[in-house]
Formats: C-alpha cells, sequence, structure tokens
C-alpha cells in the first residue's frame, strides 16, 4: 500500500512540474487581477508603507504605473517587502512579477542573475553619513573607521573598492535590514553608515537625533537604480520599460495628472495625442488597452509630479533634481520617443 | 541452547512469491522511482535556469570575493575568493557553536543540580530562570542581548577601563595579546609533556588502587605538572612573553584581543536559551536515579562527593547524553540566526552576501544544507560514541 501511494505522489508530483508550461507574465497577471511587486521593506520616499498600511515612494510608484498601465487601476498592485538579500531570488523563482527595489543596475546582475533591467528611475551615488560630533569632513579622514552597511549590495563592494584603493582600513558591520543598519549606527556601534546617497538622506531622517549626523559631500560610485524583471519574457519587459518611460515623456510633454484630462479633450500637439493614445499604434504592441499611458498619468503622474511627492521639494527628504532632471534640463533622464 | 530448526521443506512456490524476492523487488522499484524523481527535478532545475540565463555550476569559488568581513579566523581580504568566504563564514560558524555547546553545558548542569538543592531560594531562582529563559523566542534574546544591552555601552573615546589593560565600549571587548618569543616554545612544549604525564599517572594510579586499594594524590600531582612545570620552565627561560596592549587610535583600538558584540551577544542568548534545557535534562537525569543507590552508596561509607562522582552521575549520564545532544543539535542550527545582528557566521556571510553577489543561490544554499548537515551528524557520532561508552554494560 504504502509503495503504491509513494508511487502515485511521486507520479503526481512529476505531472505538477511538467505543468508547468509558461504563460506570458503579461497573462498570467491579467488572469490573477494584480500585479506582485518586490519593494523595499521601509525606505522613506522609495518604498515606505504610511501609518494606514499603504506603500508610498518614488519605487513603489513605478509599480503602481505598470497596474495603471494593465489594468486601469494603480490599486491592482500586491507589495512584497524584501530585503536586500532576498530580492533576485524572489524575481528568479516567480514570486515577483517586477522588483522595484533601489536596485543598481550592474554587469553581473544584468549578465548571470537572469535578469533584466527596465531602465533608470533614480540616478544614485553612494556616500557616508557620520556623526557631526566625530569632526570628520571629507570621506578621506574615514581610515580605521567602523562602518555599517546592509548585505548584499553593491554598497559592500564599492565600500571595500574605495578603501582599498585609497589605502586605508575599515571594518565592516554588515546588518540584514535598513532598520538594523540604523539602529546600529545610533547605538555607536560604527562611525560610518554608507549607502547610496538617496537613502542616507531618508536613513537620516530615522535617526534619534538626525541633525546629529551629517553626509559626507563625497559620491564613490555610480549607482543607476531601476526596475527589474526575469529575463525571457520581452513582452512583460516592455510594458514595464514603457510604463517609467510614459511618467518620462509625459513630463517632458508638460502632461500632469491635473491638465491630463484637459489635453486629451482638447490638445492639438501630435506628440501628447500619440502619448494619450488617440493616434498611433497605441497599446496594440504591448498588449495593453489604448489608453494605457494616460491611465498612468491620471492616477500615478508624471515623473516630476512622483519625484517631488515622494523624494523631492513636497517631502521630509527634500532631494533637489540634480541628475534625475530631464535631459533638456541638464539632467539624465530621457524617454525615447513615443512613436 | 541451540536453536530448533524447522525440519520439513516448504512448498516449493513460484519466484514472485518468494518473500525474499518480493521485498528485495518492491524495495529496487521504490529507490528507482525516488531517484528517477530526483533526477527529473534537478534536470529540470538546471533547464529552468539555462532558459533563464541564470549561470550555474561552481566556477565562480574562484572568482575574487572583494567584500569586506568584519570577523575572520583566517587571513581574509577583499581580495580573496568566494570560496575563501566559505571557509570564513563556516569557521565563525563552527567558533560560535563550539563556544556556546562548552557554555550551555556548564550552565545548563549547574542549573540543573541547583534547581535540585535543598536551599528554597537556590532552587526557586533556579527554576525561575529555566521557566523564563526557556519560554522566551531566542531570536528575540538574540536582538536583546544585542540591541538593548550591549549598545548601551559607552562609545570608544569613553570607553571603561580596567588599568588601561582592557577596555570595554559598544565596539566590544578589547584586551591585551600575548606575543610569545621564540623561547617561549619551550613552555609549550612542557605544557603539553605535563598533559601526558598526567594522564600516564592518572591511568598507573586507577590500576594501583584496583590491585592494592591504596590511593594516590592524582588531582595534585596532575596540576603539579600541568600548571607548575610550565611555569618553573617560563621563569627559568626568562619570561619569553610580551604583551600588545589595545590603544585607542583615531575611530577605534588597535591592537590587542578584541571580542566582537556581536559575537558576545549571540553566544550569551545560545547559551542562556540551550542552557535552560539542559538544566531541565540533568535534574531529570539525576532523579531518575533511584534513591536506593544513594543510601546504599552511603551505607557503603562514601561520602556525598564520591556518591556523587562514582554512583549518581554515570547512571544519570545514561539519561542526560541522549536529550543532550538534540540540544547541542539545537544550538548549532540555532547559530544561524546570527545574521539578525551581523555576526558574519555561515549564513550570513555564504549564504547571505556571497549568494547576493554571485547570484547562485542552488549551488549555495545546497552547500550550506551539507555543512549544516555534517556538523549535525557529526556531533550526533561524538555523542552516540560517548553514550556508548557511558551506556550500561551488562554483565
Amino acid at each position: 500500500m504504502t509503495i503504491l501511494k509513494t508511487l502515485t505522489a511521486s507520479a503526481v508530483l512529476a505531472a505538477l512540474f511538467i505543468g508547468g508550461v509558461h504563460a506570458g507574465t503579461l497573462d498570467t497577471i491579467k488572469q490573477r487581477g494584480h500585479v506582485q511587486c518586490g519593494v523595499n521593506t521601509g525606505l522613506p520616499g522609495f518604498s515606505f508603507p504610511d501609518d494606514q498600511g499603504k506603500w508610498n515612494g518614488l519605487d513603489v510608484d513605478v509599480c503602481r504605473a505598470v497596474a495603471a498601465a494593465v489594468f486601469g487601476d494603480a490599486g491592482k498592485v500586491k507589495f512584497i517587502p524584501l530585503t536586500a538579500k532576498e530580492r533576485f531570488t524572489a524575481l528568479q523563482s516567480g514570486e515577483i512579477d517586477v522588483l522595484s527595489r533601489n536596485t543598481t543596475w550592474t554587469t553581473t546582475r544584468d549578465s548571470s542573475l537572469g535578469l533584466n533591467f527596465a531602465g533608470v528611475n533614480y540616478y544614485d551615488g553612494q556616500g557616508f553619513m557620520v556623526k557631526k560630533s566625530l569632526g570628520v569632513n571629507s570621506a578621506e579622514g574615514l581610515d580605521g573607521a567602523s562602518v555599517c552597511i546592509q548585505a548584499g549590495t553593491t554598497t559592500e563592494l564599492n565600500l571595500a573598492d574605495y578603501f582599498r584603493s585609497n589605502n586605508m582600513k575599515y571594518t565592516p558591520i554588515t546588518y540584514d535590514k535598513a532598520a538594523e543598519t540604523v539602529a546600529g549606527f545610533d547605538a555607536g556601534r560604527c562611525d560610518v553608515l554608507t549607502s547610496d546617497q538617496s537613502q542616507l538622506y531618508a536613513l537620516r531622517i530615522q535617526l534619534k537625533d538626525p541633525g546629529g549626523a551629517i553626509v559626507l559631500p563625497e559620491v564613490i560610485s555610480k549607482e543607476p537604480l531601476g526596475p527589474v524583471v526575469r529575463q525571457g519574457d520581452d513582452a512583460w519587459f516592455n510594458v514595464v520599460k514603457w510604463s517609467l518611460f510614459a511618467m518620462l515623456e509625459a513630463e517632458d510633454m508638460g502632461v500632469s495628472s491635473k491638465n491630463v484630462d484637459d489635453l486629451k479633450a482638447n490638445s492639438k500637439n501630435p506628440g501628447v495625442r500619440r502619448l494619450l493614445g488617440l493616434e498611433g499604434i497605441g497599446g496594440k504592441g504591448l498588449g495593453l488597452p489604448n489608453e494605457w499611458a494616460y491611465n498612468i498619468v491620471k492616477m500615478v503622474g508624471n515623473y516630476a509630479e512622483a519625484f517631488e511627492r515622494n523624494v523631492g521639494m513636497g517631502s521630509k527628504l527634500k532631494i533637489t533634481r540634480g541628475q534625475n532632471a530631464l535631459w533638456k534640463d541638464g539632467g539624465l533622464q530621457y524617454a525615447p520617443p513615443f512613436r | 541452547m541451540t536453536d530448533e530448526k524447522p525440519t520439513a521443506t516448504p512448498p516449493r512456490t513460484a519466484f514472485w512469491n518468494n518473500p525474499t524476492f518480493r521485498s528485495l523487488a518492491f524495495q529496487i522499484i521504490v529507490l528507482a522511482s525516488v531517484g528517477a524523481f530526483f533526477a527529473y527535478i534537478v534536470n529540470n532545475t538546471l533547464t529552468n535556469m539555462a532558459q533563464r540565463g541564470i549561470s550555474t555550476g561552481f566556477g565562480f569559488l574562484d572568482l575574487k570575493a572583494g567584500f569586506g568581513i568584519l570577523m575572520s579566523l583566517i587571513e581574509y581580504d577583499e581580495t580573496y575568493t568566494y570560496g575563501r568566504t566559505f571557509f570564513v563564514g563556516l569557521l565563525n560558524t563552527l567558533l560560535v557553536s563550539f563556544l556556546g555547546i562548552l557554555l550551555a553545558t556548564l550552565l545548563g548542569f549547574v542549573i540543573g543540580i541547583a534547581r535540585l538543592s535543598r536551599n528554597w531560594l537556590i532552587a526557586r531562582i533556579a527554576a525561575a530562570y529555566i521557566e523564563v529563559f526557556r519560554n522566551i523566542p531566542l531570536l528575540l534574546q538574540i536582538l536583546f542581548w544585542y540591541f538593548a544591552v550591549l549598545s548601551a555601552l559607552p562609545s570608544p573615546r569613553q570607553s571603561l577601563s580596567l588599568m588601561d589593560l582592557f577596555f570595554v565600549n559598544v565596539r566590544g571587548l578589547y584586551m591585551p595579546a600575548p606575543q610569545p618569543e621564540p623561547a617561549f616554545s619551550a613552555v609549550g612544549a612542557v605544557f603539553a609533556l605535563g598533559i601526558v604525564a598526567s594522564l600516564v599517572v592518572a591511568r598507573w594510579a586507577h590500576r594501583r588502587q584496583d590491585l592494592t586499594g591504596e590511593q594516590f594524590p592524582v588531582l595534585l600531582t596532575s596540576l603539579g605538572l600541568v600548571i607548575g612545570l610550565p611555569l618553573i620552565v617560563f621563569a627559568v627561560s626568562g619570561f619569553p612573553l610580551t604583551w600588545d596592549i589595545p590603544v585607542l587610535q583615531g575611530f577605534n583600538f588597535r591592537g590587542g584581543l578584541s571580542l566582537i558584540p556581536e559575537l558576545v551577544a549571540l553566544l550569551l542568548a545560545l547559551s542562556i536559551y540551550t542552557a535552560a534545557f539542559i538544566a531541565e535534562i540533568v535534574r531529570a537525569g539525576i532523579l531518575a536515579v533511584s534513591h536506593g543507590q544513594t543510601e546504599a552508596a552511603s551505607a557503603l561509607g562514601l561520602r556525598t562527593p564520591l556518591t556523587l562522582r562514582l554512583v549518581v552521575i554515570p547512571q544519570a549520564l545514561r539519561v542526560i547524553i541522549p536529550p543532550l545532544t538534540s540540544q547541542y543539535l539545537n544550538l548549532t542550527k540555532n547559530s544561524s540566526l546570527a545574521t539578525a545582528v551581523g555576526y558574519p557566521d555561515l549564513v550570513a556571510v555564504w549564504a547571505g552576501t556571497t549568494l547576493n553577489q554571485t547570484g547562485q543561490a542552488v549551488e549555495i544554499i545546497l552547500m550550506t544544507m551539507a555543512v549544516y548537515l555534517t556538523i549535525s551528524l557529526l556531533i550526533s557520532l561524538f555523542m552516540n560514541w560517548y553514550n556508548k561508552k557511558t551506556a550500561l554494560v551488562e554483565r
């Protein structure tokens, strides 16, 4: 009897495994009714749950834009908070459809993890935060310091490179989560907290005494952060990529959530009309409704709105646009033409 | 007495009705189907990973790691390979498990015996200890020691110091490190010799006592051999040992030996938690030795310490060892919670940072599981051997 049971069980399991023929990610999502999006466990400005448990942030807005494009409803997202260590495995294994979690675009990640970066939603660079009481004004004065870092990040590697190339010593203290890293820094376990500049500002407001810490001027790396999808599903890759571009193009065209209805009804500008799905191919090639970009702008806003609301002057972080301004304003953000 | 064999030959049966053939055949079928199932899964995984462009294989072990690790028992810096990070993590795991087992056993035995004390206060304190620490989740205890207790220590510049030799601050405990000069090796050699000699003396004394009943002061002799003799050599050779004293330099203390708070917090939590279980096991073991044994021993004229050593403990050990083994295994496996406080153990370094930097989850997790399995099996083997040694030998 037991043998029979074992055989049946293995036959059933085998059948399950064979049955795993991939439908396209987009179809799977449409059937499921929501997008599964991997975000940070808690990083103000990028992904942070508010007091009602609603997720907010620049990275969160990318997910909401994708949901708006697919379903015409920016709320159809399930956010899955992930640590730096967990994120790629979660994406590779199909637990999430898109990873939007301040993730740096690098060769290794692009080429050997089976991932595709769908663009850059924030140009960042690694920096250092120290306590004012330490009296350090430059990263070059950090020889021999203890440094708190988050595990599984490019930060760990850049830090080692920076100290090695400057012939300085350091002691790394590696934590799993941002919250522990901040607690370690607060307790004085380390002299320096290193992370991407944007995160440093975000983490600083979580300190017991935010005024007592300063961010050093040095930026020691390039950190282009963007949404990531699995390799091998180009249709889905396109959806995520162009959802992000739609936000940028909307800013470029001067379309915002406030004037989008008006422009949709009255605009004569062919660029705006193409973006809003009134002319051109609309959403056909992407497998989306024609008004997909309209939905994004209407429900989430253009890139400028998302930026100001989450990390810019309208937020606690007060980060200036800098490299994240549009190309025509001297920044790096650029969307290919919508035509 | 010899077994009586049935004399009648059984009637010939078809080979598929032969019980030996049947059981063998079925076992082979089950084994083959299980094997085929796993082969299928492995193949399926590899194909899927290749399809998704995820690299596989163990080639990454030779690549440069490029990240720093807080604590390493072997030489390590950013220029070493990923393969090296595996050993760094492994050794850190072994260190904390070994020290944890040692501390937990000591503490557990003390508390377990205290719980049986006739002194009301001591027994109650032991009972309270067990109930409190056994019933609070281990992760909480680790976080408590790390974030509540140890992080309340002062900063390096305001370190608490003892005679300007020992320093305690939020970054750890710093103490002088012995720096042996070449002549010190003679002291080490004499020390090793002392241990061997005292073992020989102990054996000889035991045999002599069995033969003649005369006792020999083994403990004193051994102490003299193991401690006294090396001390004499140490003095004669002109104290060939200097101390490297930690000094505050810039941000941190440099030189000397240091004990990082991550290790201390983890060690405290692991040993205090496990000691509560061990205490109960010890109590059960001692209570399992019937009171008649103790009475018989005192009727023979044995004093209480001897009764404990010769009568109670050997019999109690038989009950204690099997459950003690599983506590040791638990402690070792629980040490993987290190990652919560940033202690660089195998899970934090290898299955954490290295996994994330290389993205080779399948290989790394398999290796990690294999390591824990191996460590656990080795502990089991050792404890089973010891159990067999202490088990009742029936004559």
